[in-house]
C-alpha cells in the first residue's frame, strides 16, 4: 500500500479542475488535455500506461471523461483520489449550468428570453448532425457502409417503429456482440 | 418513486452508451423527453446548447442539471452518481480481465456495433429538433439560424460557445 499524501490530493484536484475548465466539446475531445496533464506535467503514468488505460476505457460504456479521472485518481491516491479527481473535473460546470439555466427559466415569461430559448433549437439540430456525421464516419471506417446501415436500420425499426426502449435494443446488441461466435481472424479490424 | 426513476434514467444510458459522453445524449433524451416526459424538446435543446457552450464533460453536466430540475439537489446527486460510479467501478474492478481481452474481436465489436445505432439516434434527434424549431419559430428563422450555425460549426469550425452566444442574441432580437 502506498501512503496517501495530501499533496497528491491537492495536485489531483487542481489538475482535473484545470482540465475541466479548459476542455470543450465533451469527454472524447478532452483526452489530449488529460494526457498532457497526467503524463507530461505530473508524470503520474507513462505514455504506454495511458494508452492502455484509454483502450480499456473505450471498451467500457459510460463517459470517458469521468472514467479516466476516476481511474487515475485511484492509482495516485486510492478512493479519496478517485473521488477528488472526478468531483474536480465535473462540479464547477454543473453548478454553472444550474445557475445559468436557472436564471433563464426564472425569466421565461419575458418575451426576448423566450426567443433566446427557441433560437437554440436549430443550433442543437446542427450540433446533433455534426455528432451524427462523426459517429457515422467512425462506423463506416470500422465496419463498412452496408453493415453500419443494416445495424442502424434494424435498430431504428425496433426503437422508432416498434417503440422498444433504446436501452434494451442497444443492450441486446451488446449481448449479441459478446455471445455470437467470433468471426475469422481476417475480419477483425 | 422519483429518485429511482432519476437513477434509472441516467444509469441505463450510461451502461449501454459506448463512445463517451456525446454518445449518451440521444439515449438520455429518449429517457428524459420521450419516456418520462420531464422536459420538452425545447427545454432539452436549451440544456444541450448551454452544456455545449461550457467546458467539462457533457454527460455529467446534463445529468447534474436535469437531475436538479426533476428532483432538486438529491436528484442532481443521484443522476451524477448513476452517470459516474458504475463505469468507474467497472474500470477498476474489471481492469485485469478487460486488459487480457482488450484486443479480442468480441470486445472490440461491442463498441463498433453500438456506434451506428447511436449515429442513427443522433440523426433522429436532430430531426426532432428541426420539427420543434419549425413549429415554434417558423421556416424562415429556423432556416437562417440552422444554415448560419452549420456554416460556422462545420465549415469554419468556430467554437460552439460563440455560435450559441450569437444565436442567443439573434433570438433575443428577432424572436422575442
Amino acid at each position: 500500500m502506498r501512503p496517501i499524501h495530501t499533496g497528491n490530493l491537492r495536485s489531483l484536484f487542481w489538475s482535473f479542475t484545470r482540465i475541466g475548465l479548459l476542455g470543450f466539446g465533451g469527454g472524447p475531445a478532452m483526452i489530449p488535455l488529460i494526457q498532457h496533464e497526467v503524463v507530461k506535467r505530473q508524470a503520474w503514468m507513462s505514455d504506454d500506461d495511458f494508452a492502455d488505460m484509454l483502450v480499456i476505457g473505450n471498451t467500457l460504456p459510460g463517459p470517458i471523461a469521468t472514467k479516466l479521472p476516476g481511474y487515475i485518481g485511484y492509482r495516485v491516491s486510492g478512493v479519496m483520489g478517485c473521488c477528488i479527481a472526478v468531483v474536480a473535473i465535473i462540479l464547477p460546470m454543473i453548478l454553472a449550468m444550474i445557475l445559468l439555466l436557472g436564471v433563464l427559466h426564472h425569466y421565461q415569461e419575458v418575451g426576448w428570453i423566450q426567443g433566446m430559448g427557441s433560437a437554440m433549437l436549430p443550433v442543437v439540430m446542427v450540433m446533433m448532425l455534426q455528432l451524427m456525421l462523426d459517429f457515422g464516419n467512425k462506423s463506416r471506417l470500422a465496419l463498412g457502409i452496408s453493415p453500419s446501415m443494416a445495424i442502424a436500420l434494424c435498430a431504428g425499426g425496433l426503437i422508432y417503429g416498434l417503440g422498444l426502449p433504446p436501452g434494451w435494443v442497444v443492450g441486446g446488441l451488446l449481448a449479441a456482440a459478446l455471445l455470437l461466435p467470433a468471426p475469422g481472424r481476417e475480419k477483425t479490424s | 418513486m422519483i429518485y429511482w426513476q432519476v437513477f434509472l434514467a441516467f444509469f441505463i444510458p450510461n451502461m449501454v452508451g459506448y463512445g463517451g459522453g456525446p454518445a449518451i445524449i440521444p439515449l438520455i433524451e429518449a429517457q428524459v423527453v420521450t419516456h418520462y416526459g420531464w422536459m420538452n424538446a425545447q427545454q432539452f435543446a436549451e440544456t444541450l446548447a448551454i452544456g455545449n457552450a461550457l467546458p467539462s464533460p457533457i454527460a455529467t453536466k446534463m445529468a447534474g442539471y436535469i437531475g436538479f430540475e426533476v428532483a432538486g439537489v438529491p436528484g442532481a446527486i443521484i443522476a451524477i452518481l448513476a452517470t459516474v460510479v458504475p463505469s468507474i467501478l467497472l474500470m477498476l474492478a474489471a481492469l485485469g480481465l478487460i486488459y487480457r481481452h482488450r484486443h479480442s474481436p468480441k470486445v472490440q465489436r461491442m463498441s463498433q456495433w453500438v456506434r451506428p445505432v447511436i449515429a442513427m439516434m443522433m440523426g433522429w434527434l436532430a430531426f426532432s429538433f428541426l420539427n420543434a424549431g419549425l413549429q415554434q419559430i417558423g421556416t424562415l428563422h429556423t432556416g437562417v439560424i440552422g444554415v448560419a450555425a452549420a456554416i460556422s460549426l462545420l465549415h469554419f469550425r468556430i467554437h460552439p460557445a460563440f455560435v450559441v452566444l450569437a444565436s442567443l442574441c439573434y433570438g433575443a432580437l428577432f424572436l422575442g
